[in-house]
């Protein structure tokens, strides 16, 4: 597919001029730039810069294999993301089935199902068998301490870390009449703008930030930041039109909807981890932190997208 | 031969554990082997002495022991292999009515300039507490005033594994290496070493 898709190449093409163009930027500004005050700012950029380049290759390969590489990657995303969510909330000796089924059984299974292309069981699984079956299997052990706090935490991990984060793959069962076998687009269209989203409120906020949305809950996000992010994210994002079934209006239309489902996304796993008393989910990825901190406005953007897309275009 | 598959199963054993738990070390002071030491930590869960054993650098890994009871780990030989052969363990016998001293085998190594992991509470606890620790790590002190005893706090790893369990469930896990605690006062009590010990251990919780 990779080679015989033009617009994929050229993509792929702009992907990584401007990771180079971003590492070339992040060196001259350690060389020149660099003082006592900053160094720990400039550090941390070279990391996320470093860490981009990493995250770009392995989503390569993970295309060039095709549909298995891509589900493959995107079972370890959910593994990832799913032990970070379970070692910080307190789960107890009573949960440790319910557990091993969540990590080994039901993830793997969610997964089986977007390879299988079976849409309507892969569609409810989690939410309504998972849904019951842990709280069951959980109240098998007896240990009723706190009961539905731990459920609840549980099957919101797995509704976050496994669920939400399955759509991404799951856009490879769409058909769409005239863009066959071209579904790794629209996974790249959505991972693009929310990823960029994300980056550029960091910048945006960095240069003009002021004033907080949620003082509470995290100074770094603030109203500039937000509003210059998701309006030239939204703008890539239409830009993007023609790797994508959409016409350049619908691509912005949709690239502003994915930007502040993402931008939920980060502030609800903010709010979980000022809760928490912590700062990242993990150090799986350097300068980044964990896996749930990259991937949490992807959480909510993608089942959206998903559903947005199999509505509108099939 | 033997080797090969040793280092075979160790290197699958270690990535797998890597995967379930993403063991993180923390130093307080970097590892060297300029001293022999013994590493203490708290026990509990059968993974222990193997994820401890995978935070050293590989170049230090050969001259640290894990420390095994021999009633368990000698048990088969497919336990001995494991033990013995993977991980680099020494194995000693934990029953009181034996005859000779179960420590020899220890004070051998250390005085061979080795290290060793050692879990002084002798059993796996609950991971909630750390329970009281038996005598070895006292007299391994006392007979060898040379050696540094550092603290390692493992956190987490009872989540993994509990007691009891068959089952596996990936959490992330810390191991926290504290300073060397203070050597063995002439005049010091068993009980009050022991307690110092033992405080330093718990010290290192997050």
């Amino acid at each position: 597919m990779i080679f015989t898709d033009l617009d994929l190449q050229l993509l792929l093409a702009c992907i990584f001029t401007l990771l180079i163009v971003a590492s070339l930027i992040g060196q001259l500004i350690a060389k020149f730039k660099c003082n006592n005050n900053n160094r720990k700012m400039i550090e941390n950029l070279n990391q996320r810069i470093n860490a981009w380049w990493i995250m770009s290759i392995v989503l390569l390969i993970a295309i060039l294999i095709g549909t298995i590489g891509t589900l493959i990657l995107f079972i370890f995303i959910s593994f990832f993301a799913l032990r970070e969510c379970i070692t910080l909330t307190p789960t107890q000796l009573g949960d440790h089935q319910a557990l091993f089924w969540c990590f080994f059984i039901l993830l793997p299974f969610q997964y089986l199902l977007i390879g299988l292309n079976w849409y309507g069981l892969f569609a409810i699984f989690i939410p309504v068998f998972g849904f019951l079956f842990i709280a069951t299997r959980i109240a098998i052990n007896g240990d009723t301490i706190d009961f539905l706090g731990r459920v609840a935490k549980i099957q919101w991990s797995m509704m976050i870390a496994v669920y939400c984060i399955s759509y991404i793959p799951a856009l490879l069962l769409l058909h769409i009449p005239n863009y066959e076998g071209q579904n790794i687009k629209l996974i790249m269209f959505l991972v693009i703008v929310v990823q960029l989203s994300d980056v550029l409120q960091y910048v945006f906020g960095k240069l003009f930030g002021r004033h907080a949305i949620v003082p509470k809950l995290s100074p770094n996000k603030t109203v500039e930041g937000f509003i210059g992010g998701v309006l030239s994210a939204s703008l890539i994002g239409a830009l993007l039109w023609w790797i994508t079934p959409f016409d350049i209006w619908q691509a912005g239309l949709i690239a502003i909807l994915m930007t502040l489902l993402g931008f939920c996304g980060g502030l609800c796993m903010s709010a979980i981890k000022r809760d928490r008393g912590i700062k990242d989910f993990g150090t799986i990825i350097e300068g980044h932190g964990g896996m749930m901190d990259r991937i949490d406005s992807l959480c909510f953007a993608a089942p959206v997208f998903f559903h947005i897309v199999r509505y509108f275009y099939t | 031969m033997k080797e090969l598959i040793a280092k075979i199963v160790r290197i699958f054993l270690l990535m797998s554990c890597k995967l379930v738990t993403g063991i993180q070390a923390r130093w307080l002071t970097e590892p060297n082997n300029y001293r022999c030491k013994i590493y203490y930590a708290n026990h509990s869960s059968h993974l222990d002495g193997l994820l401890l054993w995978s935070c050293f650098p590989k170049y230090l890994r050969s001259s640290i022991y894990p420390v095994a009871a021999k009633d368990y780990w000698g048990k088969t030989s497919f336990k001995r292999f494991i033990a013995s052969d993977v991980f680099n363990s020494v194995l000693i016998t934990r029953s009181p009515n034996c005859r000779e001293n179960p420590l020899s085998i220890l004070e051998d190594l250390l005085t061979k300039q080795q290290s060793i992991i050692l879990f002084p509470e002798g059993t796996r606890g609950d991971g909630q507490h750390v329970a009281d620790f038996k005598s070895g790590l006292f007299h391994l002190a006392k007979h060898l005033p040379n050696v540094e005893l550092v603290p390692v706090y493992l956190n987490n790893l009872n989540r993994v594994w509990p007691k009891g369990s068959k089952l596996l469930v990936p959490i992330i896990c810390s191991a926290v290496f504290g300073l060397p605690i203070k050597p063995l006062d002439e005049t010091e009590t068993k009980e009050s070493f022991l307690n110092r010990a033992k405080q330093a251990l718990e010290e290192l919780a997050p």
